[in-house]
């Protein structure tokens, strides 16, 4: 009895793997519906008179009541969410009164900002973190330790606005290494043709390497101080991961066997400590993907931080909520994808989900 | 018989906050191709013994002997390259909890093969080979199966024979079992002491069983080191074990409850400073 491993079940993979999906779309979908209720409270909630938001304080009394009723607000509450909710399945966020354009275009034209800034800035922080802190472990309180320490520490204390002034002044006005704010020189920006709105991928696609490297330019100075906060984060927690994992038992086993450190180290204690790590690090992304509104303005970076910041400031509530509801979507996003790789990174939980 | 190991004088010590703790004190004693029991309470000293000779002393712990020889080799002067080319090849451990001494996102099998691939060189087909051939012998039923299988998918008994596989496929010449059976049902224990002892007489290896249990390592071993506060305090035949001299033994042996004529209370185990002087 004991001695049996337990490997059964293997001929209903199909119908489990189906249930499985069944029971994560229905997670999903709960999760966005409560993330509705909030986000629609929300727009109820503030003191801003969506009307007047419309249609300004001077307008009179008859074109006030009128818009009081085309926008739905004579409605009892639970119809109002009914009807925001029908539109926001059909894609419909409304406007913004502040641009006069559809909230999905506004999104769909700063996000990609946003999330290349996001993306770049999070491969800098893992490729550069990961070692770090692995090394900072493997060293535990020599002086490479002391160092990797040090540096976090800079990355969690430094304001970015701060940093990022001076690494304007520094490798931008001083040293011309790096291009000023901006995404792009203005002598680019119609040479690229938008498809996916990142640009270093479109002018890429495009075979146009001139202003690839001069989006690379623009991006790389922003993105390596975001990378710096998220390195300062995941170097700090593989460190804390891999101590962790490094006292464990097994790692004596592989000693035992002769198993050089290095193999130990990079093979048997990080495939361990990457399975919490993943989480770490998606939900790093996710915190850079709502885009960072210091380090926008200061690089004059037309992304996402600066376009709710900036509707947040003129009351555009459509906007609000329509930003909102994307931020927490790729909070769940993120989330499902590091459940998923959890599975693929950890056998014990591939069995029991 | 010539010695495979030979140990004198070893001690080991860690630092704490009122100065360096000594927890093994001048251990020697020498093994053949024999099979040598190490007893002794929690904290005697015997896990760290196990662990000196393997170079493993967990830092900063601190590990020195006056003779540290395995088979011709001084072990304190070894560098790292020769410590890889001793541990797995020529002397190996076997640990208590298969639970925790196994990569828990490793197969098994990769783990097996690991122990062959830095041990010796040859192809991938023929270590895979030795590895199902080693899994049988430890009396897996399936081990195609088990090959596959990550160690949470293996209960207890199964891990533990996994992990006399993995230290035995190599062949070692020394085997270190630290407490093999004791994370392990009553019952298993039985067959995996079996299987260890097989292996190890078929083999002609020498073998260090670290044990609490004066009852099991006296029927199983040639030799007991019985062990107090990091001193061997007394060495003798298993045959002999009656006619130990050493109170700390006698009150040890007196602990053990008899099916006839049972003493109660059971006497409980007297220490004496003296001892660990």
């Amino acid at each position: 009895m004991s001695d049996d491993t337990d490997g059964g079940g293997r001929s209903s993979a199909l119908p489990r793997i189906l249930w499985k999906l069944a029971r994560l779309a229905a997670t999903v979908a709960l999760t966005f519906l409560g993330l509705l209720v909030v986000t629609f409270l929300i727009g109820r909630v503030v003191p801003v008179d969506p009307v007047l938001a419309v249609i300004g304080d001077r307008a009179p009394k008859s074109v006030y009541d009128r818009v009081f009723i085309e926008l739905g607000l004579d409605k009892p509450l639970y119809e109002q969410f009914w009807l925001y909710l029908q539109k926001v399945l059909t894609g419909d966020f409304g406007q913004s009164f502040l641009t006069k354009r559809d909230i999905a275009d506004d999104i769909a034209r700063v996000f990609p900002a946003t999330m290349e800034l996001a993306t770049v800035a999070i491969i800098i922080g893992t490729v550069l973190g990961i070692p770090m802190g692995v090394w900072a472990a493997v060293r535990q309180g020599r002086l490479a330790d002391q160092v990797v320490r040090v540096l976090g520490l800079v990355g969690y204390s430094a304001p970015i606005f701060w940093l990022g002034l001076l690494g304007l002044l520094v490798f931008y006005a001083r040293l011309h290494w790096v291009s000023g704010p901006g995404r792009v020189d203005i002598a680019f920006e119609y040479s690229i043709t938008p498809k996916t709105g990142l640009l270093l991928l479109d002018s890429a696609m495009q075979g146009q390497w001139d202003a690839f490297r001069n989006v690379f330019s623009h991006i790389i100075l922003p993105a390596s101080l975001l990378g710096y906060f998220s390195m300062a984060y995941i170097s700090r927690m593989t460190r804390s991961f891999m101590l962790n994992e490094l006292a464990q038992e097994y790692v004596i086993t592989a000693r035992v066997k002769g198993v050089p450190e290095w193999r130990i180290i990079w093979v048997h204690a990080l495939r361990n400590a990457a399975v919490p790590l993943v989480t770490v690090i998606a939900l790093s992304y996710a915190n850079l993907l709502e885009g960072s509104v210091l380090t926008e303005t200061v690089f004059a970076w037309p992304g996402l931080g600066q376009y709710l910041t900036n509707s947040l400031q003129n009351s555009d509530m459509n906007a609000v909520l329509g930003g909102t509801l994307l931020i927490g979507g790729i909070f769940v996003g993120l989330n499902l994808l590091s459940d998923l790789l959890y599975t693929l990174l950890d056998p014990r939980v591939r069995r029991q989900a | 018989m010539t010695a495979l190991l030979t140990v004198e004088d070893l001690r080991v010590t860690f630092p704490t906050r009122q100065g360096p703790s000594e927890v093994v004190r001048g251990v020697t004693f020498t093994l053949g191709r024999e099979r040598l029991g190490i007893v002794g309470e929690s904290g005697s000293g015997k896990s760290q013994t196990g662990r000196a000779i393997l170079g493993l002393t967990p830092p900063p712990g601190k590990a020195t002997a006056r003779v540290l020889d395995f088979d011709g080799i001084d072990l304190r002067a070894a560098s790292p390259a020769t410590w890889r080319s001793l541990r797995g090849a020529r002397m190996s451990m076997v640990m208590q909890d298969p639970k925790f001494s196994l990569n828990p996102v490793m197969t098994i099998g990769k783990q097996l093969m690991e122990a062959l691939k830095f041990g010796a060189t040859q192809s991938r087909s023929e270590a895979k080979a030795r590895a199902i051939a080693m899994l049988e012998a430890v009396q897996i039923r399936d081990p195609e199966r088990v090959f596959r299988a990550y160690p949470h998918e293996l209960s207890g008994g199964m891990g533990q024979r996994a992990m006399i596989a993995m230290m035995l496929v190599t062949e070692p010449d020394l085997l270190i079992a630290d407490e093999p059976t004791s994370a392990l049902d009553v019952t298993v224990q039985v067959e995996v002491l079996r299987i260890l002892d097989r292996l190890v007489a078929e083999r002609g290896m020498g073998l260090i069983f670290i044990s609490h249990d004066l009852r099991l390592v006296s029927s199983f071993c040639d030799r007991v080191l019985v062990m107090y506060a990091g001193r061997v305090v007394e060495e003798l035949k298993a045959s002999e074990l009656k006619q130990a001299q050493h109170p700390y033994t006698r009150g040890l042996m007196n602990c053990l409850p008899q099916i006839e004529g049972g003493q109660r209370p059971l006497p409980t185990l007297e220490r004496d400073a003296a001892w660990a002087k």
